[in-house]
């Protein structure tokens, strides 16, 4: 429940953002890795909670069109199964009251 | 090398460092180009919220005059969080204009202004993909369009900076090694926040309040939390090592929400609303850790170098001051046309008299010695703070010094002798870097 109330407020401080969405993601996960990562660091430690396991299959749902781009996920991966860029040119979170 | 340069210097990224370097360079009479990949500069950037005067002035002269600032930081708490309140400690200098509070959008853009009068070619909408490397020199950048010739390039990309790790400069980044900051821009009435903070109306003060601690549930997370006064807007943010986040399963926004239900924090945002909401990481490699700051054509320099002090809150400063001396030495280079790491290292040697390497040798160790004491810092003390400020404040009908006597008694019995030796040596050593520093 308390987890849920954190993406629910997630959720709500994203809607405050500005983005320049791109058509292609910026964050790609390494599936093979994934699938033997039993801490799934991703999941928690996103503050925009890009990331979410899919329970049926195990997979790692990248939503990375609300990315801060801050790099915590590619960091604290233990696998290193995050590949990580910026968004193309002129794409991306657009911070305007930070 | 058979190159056509387009230019003298490319410089990537423009933050305070990037603009600073490219105006350096500029003001040498050689041409520079300023690349950034967001469409707006500062559209990328977020940090707690103050530019400091000395480190502007330093780079930008009397310009700062017409800096565009929303307030000036002048009052600063130190706050140690319990469950009901709080022991602050409060250092205000009304008439000070040490640090503005200015949002990175409008500090970039003003920046970047002064930049293109003095000459420097300014290119957004420009991601930086890759560098060129020709004979062991970095002789230019690649973008998404095309490829771009210079005898020096810049690189002040931020802390994840992609560039320095593709040459190499540095490991990967350890979690340990980083703070993952998270806040909330919170609009209010501008009078509102005037007299919420005792606060002039011409914006000459503003407020600065760090906190440690204030978590109920976890105590041994290594985390400060902070506000800053804007004109009607109020920045809340924390800061938390991303190790201790990940060992914790615990999310930033998580720490945010907690400390925004704070009973001291409470009243300060009451009826405010979040404007928007930002995260970055900090870097905490300081100097043990530093990257390699030079290569044959090409310098590395700000946030994406590590250059930071967050014991103080620092980074701005290291940033404009590192661009400003990365531009020196790229003119010295270009005066010399020499583009091999021994004329390109003036800019370490410049960078040792400063009070950038000076300060990250002093600190070197600091961070991660408190690091090491986040549950006496974020909880124990706080806590014991909170008892003996009852005995002081409760006016019950015991003796004081029974009281006084039982406080000292519970401070030994309830953390272990060893406990507290440790923490007299974590903080007694960093006494000692501090004065034994450059």
């Amino acid at each position: 429940m308390e987890k849920k109330d954190n993406k629910k407020s997630i959720q709500d401080k994203l809607s405050t953002i500005k983005y320049n969405c791109a058509s292609e993601t910026h964050l790609k996960v390494d599936e093979k890795k994934c699938l033997k990562c039993s801490e799934k660091t991703c999941t928690f430690i996103c503050p925009a909670d890009v990331y979410e396991l899919e329970p049926e299959t195990g997979c790692i749902i990248v939503r990375y069109e609300n990315c801060l781009e801050c790099g915590a996920c590619k960091i604290a991966c233990p696998k290193k199964a995050i590949s990580w860029e910026y968004p193309q040119a002129g794409y991306g979170v657009i911070f305007k009251n930070s | 090398m058979d190159i056509n340069y387009n230019s003298d210097v490319i410089v990537i990224g423009a933050g305070p460092c990037g603009i600073a370097a490219a105006l350096e360079v500029a003001r040498g009479g050689k041409k520079v180009v300023l690349i950034e990949k967001g469409e707006h500069p500062g559209s990328k950037n977020m940090y707690g919220g103050a530019v400091y005067d000395s480190a502007l002035r330093e780079v930008f002269g009397n310009e700062v005059d017409y800096l565009p600032y929303e307030r000036i930081i002048n009052s600063y708490t130190w706050s140690f969080l319990n469950d009901t309140g709080s022991f602050d400690m409060t250092y205000k200098n009304s008439s000070s204009r040490h640090a503005y509070a200015i949002k990175r959008f409008n500090l970039e853009k003003w920046m970047v202004e002064i930049a293109k009068k003095n000459g420097v070619y300014y290119i957004p909408n420009t991601l930086v993909e890759d560098l060129i490397i020709k004979d062991g020199y970095v002789t230019g950048i690649k973008t998404s369009l095309e490829e771009y010739y210079a005898p020096v390039s810049i690189i002040a990309d931020g802390v994840n900076s992609l560039l320095a790790r593709k040459l190499n400069l540095r490991d990967d980044f350890k979690p340990y090694d980083m703070i993952l900051s998270a806040k909330e821009t919170i609009k209010l009435e501008k009078k509102v926040i005037e007299s919420r903070f005792n606060l002039s109306e011409d914006n000459s003060n503003g407020v600065c309040k760090m906190y440690f601690g204030g978590l109920k549930e976890y105590k041994n997370i290594f985390m400060m939390s902070f506000l800053y006064t804007f004109k009607d807007t109020i920045m809340l943010g924390v800061g938390a090592n991303l190790a201790d986040l990940s060992k914790n399963k615990l999310n930033i926004n998580k720490i945010i929400d907690e400390i925004k239900s704070h009973p001291d924090i409470i009243p300060l945002i009451e009826g405010g609303k979040t404007i928007e909401y930002s995260a970055h990481l900090i870097p905490e490699t300081g100097f043990n850790k530093m990257p390699e700051l030079v290569v044959p054509g090409a310098i590395l320099a700000g946030d994406a170098a590590g250059f930071i002090n967050s014991v103080h809150f620092e980074g701005t400063n290291y940033a404009l001051i590192s661009g400003k001396l990365a531009g020196e030495a790229a003119l010295c280079a270009l005066n010399n046309n020499d583009f091999s790491v021994n004329t390109l290292s003036v800019y370490k040697k410049k960078l040792s008299k400063s009070f950038i390497l000076k300060d990250l040798y002093t600190y070197r160790n600091i961070i991660h010695k408190l690091y090491s004491r986040s549950n006496s810092l974020s909880y124990y003390y706080p806590y014991k703070i909170k008892e003996f400020f009852e005995i002081v404040t409760s006016a019950n009908c015991y003796s004081k010094s029974s009281q006084f006597k039982k406080f000292l008694f519970n401070f030994i019995k309830d953390r272990s002798l060893s406990e507290l030796i440790k923490d007299i040596k974590a903080f007694s050593r960093c006494a000692f870097d501090m004065l034994s520093g450059k």
